[in-house]
């Protein structure tokens, strides 16, 4: 061997030395269910499209968004944001403002004309959808991205549902809403309007459909008995919003009281005072913190100038004034009569205590179960009727918006599979991103911006829209404010903080890999990511 | 649609790389054609913070230097995990010859490179604590005094780890080490020796003198950077958490130096000219305690009884620096 004097080997590199030999656990990476795409109602997939949002992608992110859910400008503005409550960013600082981003970029498709195309095969299948609201129009939607042939059919004489008749305009102004129906239609969904469904057999074989979604929601107001005077005005809460979506705003004098506890009863209180109502009075049986009403909506309702009076029930109502009993909960949290009664003055009295669902649709059609007032289906969201499916309000649900949209695309998702006779496909569900895995020193310190909201004293005399949306530079700082729970947003941690230089980085987008044969597992990358989109296990033997 | 700047990149500057920073504001680290001067195969311990910040500075150097650069290591850990003959994890021009005589080594290459008029290709001289702190110490003065152009690189990790954890000059007070045993009623390492090496680097008036931890990586190789725009005798002392020596778990070693900032026991500041010219505020303050806790060189402060008086006296002298150096004004 020709070597130096006093060399007896070659020098050669470290590599030799295989020291991932030394392991006993070994990092993975791993993918989690982000809190707040575990949270949707519709099933989006929140911390993606932020992502793309973060990158100023958002056409890309509205895509996102579109794989899921037809309405972002509508749910930007009307979804009570589950995600937002459940955002680990929350005990950081605050939440994600991750429905306001959604207004931006829903807003931002439509001012762009964005449109999504049907690439899908023809399927050969025609699906009838009773409804246009909001999970009917999901369903049409989705099923029309798969390639089926959809006609809508709905009473009502524009599409819509419940967005267009039961949410007030100050909360979605009706351009935004007849924008993202007008893009469903362009997708070759067939609207057929003033077209009540009551025989569902004989339409569905005339039109020769091979399946149907129901989506008609719960518009029957809840009756309860009130003792009354003749004079006594009452009206109920759903044919009062719908009076005044139709522009011809129902006479309710100056002193209103509003019953019940709901977002309908707030939506009838905050549109009582924009009608020039100088009192408008919530009475709800139980308290603050039983209502169902979304907080949001109370106290938005409250700045308006709204009263509220809790633990009351009418007693009687008259011409010109009602009488309440004051109530109490007793150990069930049931309230109780106490005999306390009160006089109040009162122009008009509008019912807001529940809505039931019309079940004469489903009347005579073998197999459809209802229980508790709704119809009943499986997780597929069939009914017990072979090729029927229903969702919305009219099936078990909290009924909201959001959640009609979910119960709109998870039922289409099923129709293609049963008409395909084929099983869907369940995506995989992670375990839960949860706050105590994520190493927060690495985010920037960033409070949530806030969406500019009108003057309440300017709310009180109009119906314009009373929350604002974000401009470009804050939507896209709102969306950077996210922390990409459970999955790997490529900061390179890793790559950076590895002693042994044991992890590859393969690119913009394409993440990292671990180079086993180096990796000695001390655990650096698992500590210091961000995410917590790695884990440590025991090294397979 | 006007596109406004936004200063808001998710995680800033704190992580390693940033998808959101344009590629040139990104750091040398996260940055798929870094040198890797040292690479995989190296026989450092589990989670060796020397053995990363030896990368982060000689990868940022020779992107500063392009690529023109030689390292004369001392000896000590680094040097033994790296070069167990024949193999070497070295991907730079790299020399070693004895404990104490890094300094003068590198003085030596620097008069060499300088004689054949080589002068493009910079000088960094390294080593631990122990070798830089304790024995190669007059060598530094000397190359300090006589302003020779390397830049002398400490990785500090407190103690003689590569014999089996020795005081040095640079163990700080209260911890344990094999010379230092946690017994008798002031247990570890006595307070009131040692010496902050950076501080008599300052004293020296040498153009740059800085601080760093393995966990500001930014900030780190910001100060290598600045180190390499300058000529003459520069000083860089990197504080590596050492889970052998310090007895913590091997995943902690970037918390711990974070720790070690965030609690004001170790300052990070840069000086010109013998001058502090610059600090690194402290982003979160926390008490010394937070910092002591997972190390079991520490473990005598809390079992069987926590000793009160003395994580009081550690906390006094984070105090101090906190004052001292002004580590609690605005980012």
């Amino acid at each position: 061997m020709n070597t130096p004097f006093a060399i007896t080997l070659r020098v050669g590199s470290s590599l030799a030395n295989k020291t991932g030999a030394w392991r006993t656990e070994r990092p993975v990476y791993v993918d989690r269910m982000p809190p707040c795409n575990d949270a949707c109602p519709a099933g989006e997939n929140v911390q993606r499209w932020l992502y793309h949002a973060e990158e100023a992608g958002y056409q890309e992110a509205w895509r996102q968004i579109m794989a899921d859910n037809p309405f972002p400008a509508v749910m930007g503005r009307v979804c009570y944001h589950p995600c937002q409550t459940a955002c680990n960013r929350a005990q950081l600082d605050e939440s994600v403002g991750i429905n306001a981003v959604e207004r931006f970029l829903g807003d931002e498709a439509i001012r762009r004309g964005w449109t999504v195309p049907v690439t899908a095969p023809p399927a050969g299948t025609r699906v009838l959808v009773v409804g246009a609201g909001p999970s009917g129009l999901s369903a049409a939607y989705h099923l029309r991205l798969r390639g089926h042939e959809v006609t809508v059919r709905d009473a009502g004489e524009r599409a819509g549902g419940m967005m267009r008749y039961g949410i007030p305009v100050y909360r979605l102004p009706r351009e935004v809403l007849d924008a993202e129906v007008a893009r469903i239609e362009a997708m070759g969904v067939r609207l057929e309007l003033g077209h009540p469904v009551t025989d569902l057999a004989a339409e569905m074989r005339d039109g020769h459909f091979d399946a149907a979604f129901l989506g008609i929601g719960a518009q029957l107001s809840h009756r309860t008995y009130l003792p009354a005077g003749d004079s006594a005005r009452i009206l109920d809460a759903l044919s009062v919003l719908r009076t005044i979506a139709d522009g011809e705003p129902p006479r309710l004098g100056r002193r209103v009281v509003v019953y019940g506890g709901g977002n309908t009863a707030m939506d009838v209180a905050r549109s009582a005072r924009r009608l020039g109502a100088t009192e408008a009075l919530v009475v709800y049986r139980r308290t603050r913190d039983r209502m169902p009403a979304q907080p949001s909506e109370v106290a938005e309702a409250e700045e308006e100038g709204v009263q509220m009076r809790w633990l009351s029930t009418i007693a009687h109502a008259g011409r010109g004034s009602i009488t309440v009993e004051k109530m109490r909960l007793d150990d069930t949290g049931y309230p109780q009569p106490t005999g306390e009664l009160e006089e109040l003055a009162a122009d008009s009295v509008v019912l807001a205590i529940g809505q039931d669902v019309d079940r004469s649709i489903v009347d005579g059609l073998a197999g459809v179960e209802v229980r508790d007032g709704v119809v009943q289906v499986g997780p597929d969201m069939m009914t017990g009727h072979a090729g029927v499916f229903a969702g919305g309000d009219m099936v078990p649900s909290d009924r909201t918006v959001t959640t009609a949209i979910g119960h709109g695309k998870r039922a289409a998702r099923h129709i293609d599979a049963w008409l395909r006779g084929a099983r869907p496909a369940r995506p995989p569900r992670p375990p839960l991103a949860t706050f105590d895995r994520l190493n927060t020193w690495y985010y920037s310190d960033a409070p949530a911006t806030v969406r500019p909201r009108l003057e309440p004293a300017r709310r009180v005399s109009t119906f314009d829209e009373v929350t604002g949306g974000l401009g470009e530079s804050t939507a896209l700082y709102e969306a950077r404010r996210c922390l990409s729970c459970g999955n790997c947003f490529e900061c390179d941690n890793c790559y950076g903080m590895c002693p042994d230089n044991a992890i590859v980085k393969l690119g913009p987008g394409k993440r990292f890999a671990i180079d086993y044969d180096y990796c000695k597992g001390c655990g650096i990358c698992v500590a210091e990511c961000p995410a917590g989109a790695i884990e440590m296990v025991p090294e397979p033997r | 649609m006007t596109v406004q700047r936004v200063k808001f990149y998710q995680t800033g500057s704190f992580a390693v790389g940033n998808r959101l920073l344009d590629p040139a504001q990104r750091s040398t680290q996260a940055r798929m054609d870094r040198a890797n001067s040292i690479t995989s195969g190296h026989r450092a311990c589990q989670g060796c913070g020397e053995a990363l910040a030896a990368r982060y500075v000689l990868d940022a150097a020779s992107r500063a230097t392009d690529g023109q650069l030689v390292v004369v290591n001392a000896t000590g850990c680094l040097e033994v995990f790296s070069t167990p003959y024949p193999e070497s994890a070295w991907r730079v021009p790299w020399l070693h010859s004895l404990f104490g005589n890094a300094p003068a080594v590198a003085s030596g290459v620097a008069a060499a490179l300088r004689a054949r008029g080589r002068t493009e290709i910079r000088v960094i001289g390294q080593g631990g604590d122990g070798g830089t702190v304790d024995i190669g110490f007059g060598a530094l003065s000397g190359m300090f005094e006589r302003n020779d152009d390397v830049l002398y690189v400490c990785y500090d990790n407190q103690a003689y780890m590569n014999t089996g954890v020795q005081r040095s000059g640079a163990t700080p007070p209260a911890a344990r080490t094999a010379t230092t045993p946690a017994v008798g009623p002031q247990p570890g390492n006595t307070f009131g020796q040692g010496k902050s090496a950076p501080l008599v680097a300052m004293a020296h008036e040498i153009p740059y003198v800085a601080t760093a931890t393995v966990a500001g990586l930014r900030d780190l190789e910001a100060k290598v950077f600045r180190a390499m725009q300058l000529r003459g005798a520069r000083y860089l002392h990197v504080l590596v958490p050492c889970p052998l020596g310090w007895g913590s778990g091997t995943g902690e070693t970037i918390r711990l130096g974070r720790l070690a900032v965030e609690t004001g026991l170790f300052p990070v500041f840069e000086a010109e000219r013998g001058e502090v010219v610059a600090v690194t505020p402290i982003r979160r303050r926390l008490p010394v305690e937070e910092y002591l806790r997972p190390q079991r060189r520490y473990a005598h402060l809390f079992d069987p009884a926590v000793r009160s008086d003395v994580i009081e006296r550690l906390q006094a002298m984070a105090d101090r620096n906190v004052r001292r150096f002004h580590l609690e004004g605005k980012r």
